[in-house]
């Protein structure tokens, strides 16, 4: 039996009580590879955080243009768009990495080839767009008809009547929305590992492949997206609340978005 | 370039009962789960109120495929046992994923069930687990029908995950494929997502559905 398990000070209890009395088997793990791959792994969240951003921000331009697609003058145009929307929402993100990584470059008409980086960004940012779409929607429909109506009574030109009446509106209750999607998204990006971005997972992995000790690294991994994702969790879930009981008409709209 | 279609789709359809399978398999564990931590943190017991809020943050603050990842070598560790199918695998690590997210619907629902029928029912005498079954989950079941329909679409989104691991559904199919015929990476991806989203129809027919349901007036 491994004797560094949690021997920090006199827990030696700790594990004569997990021995005894859990199916649990501490040969598995070794605290010293632990604090051995801890620096290594960590030097992923610099990568990780910056695929985030990127992503989310070519999402969030993203998401504008399917509002407009799908609100074009024309019924079939916007019925196209929606279905391809559907179709981009209802697949996984995996297999859509993969095409983009090593389906797009090898069709003939097109001339190009992505590095992981590029490849994981463009992907996520185009999957993840599509439930920017629906956020900046359901904030739309949240504005009660009477202040469109009310905008068209006082003849406003429709510029006027977008920037000035709807938009303010709309905009401030997708704010804790998009924060959730923002964690989502965190939480989706190391799908970029498996074409070798070189994030957290990536990095918990090679440490695992070369030291032949996967739990540790894996454990790490697993502890630095909780560690940032619950702190803004919570931020995110304090500031719904607040918006929430500022304007209660938006129950409704929310329920929609919710992934 | 649509020559090999037919040959691909041959191919990679081998992997189809193993993907509808997990999809299955993951989505009945999930909806179980769902329940049990759902109406757990609802209790009135503060230790297991406290031991499923630590496992539903802890599924719901890291993600996916990094829990697929961790519980392939952890399972071994944490039930002593040093074999476990790749399947297996696959259904507890999604299973134990959406449960956490399908908890927190569970528990929305049930507490946005009007307090006045809760009232009620104490008036009627009943017991708290006849509040429960006979007065308050009817009415929190239809509420929840809409997100348990965007969470399939969900689960089975993450099901293409588990070729990861080694499973052999048809995600695993499609990269043998195209290991072997390079030039046709894109044609054999985009089969793969039709696939997906083939199977994706009658759970958004579903969840739109379960959405006028939900919609319809009742107490809440």
């Amino acid at each position: 039996m491994s004797k560094d398990f949690l021997t920090l000070g006199e827990v030696g209890w700790l594990e004569n009580f997990i021995n005894e009395y859990t199916p649990i088997d501490l040969t598995y793990w070794s605290n010293e590879t632990f604090m051995e791959a801890l620096p290594i792994v960590a030097q992923g969240i610099q990568i990780t955080l910056l695929l985030t951003v990127t992503t989310f921000a070519l999402s969030l331009v993203l998401g504008f243009f399917w509002l407009l697609l799908e609100s074009t003058p024309f019924r079939f145009v916007n019925l196209i768009f929606y279905w391809i929307r559907e179709f981009i929402r209802s697949t996984p993100p995996l297999i859509q990495i993969f095409f983009v990584y090593y389906g797009l470059p090898m069709l003939q008409f097109v001339d190009i080839s992505f590095t992981p980086f590029m490849a994981g960004l463009i992907a996520l940012g185009v999957h993840f767009s599509t439930y920017i779409a629906e956020v900046y929607r359901s904030g739309i429909e949240s504005v009660p008809k009477g202040q469109t109506e009310a905008s068209i009574a006082l003849n406003m030109t429709k510029f006027d009547k977008w920037t000035k009446i709807i938009l303010p509106q709309a905009i401030p209750p997708t704010i804790p929305m998009l924060g959730n999607y923002l964690i989502i998204l965190f939480k989706e990006v190391p799908l970029a590992a498996t074409i070798g971005v070189l994030g957290i997972l990536q990095l918990a992995r090679n440490f695992g492949s070369q030291n032949w000790s996967y739990l540790e690294p894996l454990t790490i991994a697993a502890l630095l997206f909780l560690v940032m994702s619950y702190p803004t969790a919570l931020l995110i879930r304090w500031l719904e609340d607040k918006i929430k009981r500022n304007n209660p008409s938006l129950k409704k709209a929310r329920e929609r978005v919710e992934v | 370039m649509f020559e090999s279609v037919p040959d691909i789709i041959r191919y990679v359809i081998q992997g189809f009962g193993v993907t509808t399978s997990i999809f299955l398999a993951a989505a009945a564990f999930s909806y179980v789960m769902a329940f049990v931590a759902g109406l757990c943190r609802l209790s009135n017991i503060t230790i297991i109120r406290g031991i499923t809020a630590v496992y539903v943050e802890f599924f719901r603050g890291t993600s996916l495929i990094v829990q697929l990842f961790w519980l392939q070598y952890a399972i071994p560790m944490l039930l002593g046992i040093n074999i476990a199918s790749a399947w297996w695998i696959g259904v507890i690590a999604i299973g134990l994923n959406y449960g956490a997210y399908l908890s927190e619907v569970v528990r929305t629902s049930v507490i946005s069930v009007d307090k006045g029928q809760t009232e009620a029912s104490i008036a009627l005498n009943m017991t708290r687990f006849q509040r429960m079954r006979l007065v308050i989950l009817p009415q929190a079941l239809r509420l929840m029908l809409p997100e348990f329909g965007n969470y399939s679409i969900q689960i089975l989104k993450g099901t293409s995950l588990v070729s990861l691991i080694g499973v052999t559904d048809i995600l695993y199919f499609g990269d043998v494929y195209r290991s072997s015929n390079l030039s046709e990476g894109a044609m054999v991806y985009f089969i793969l997502l039709i696939i997906y989203f083939i199977i994706a129809l009658p759970l958004i027919y579903l969840s739109k559905k379960g959405e006028k349901i939900a919609k319809k007036g009742a107490a809440t």
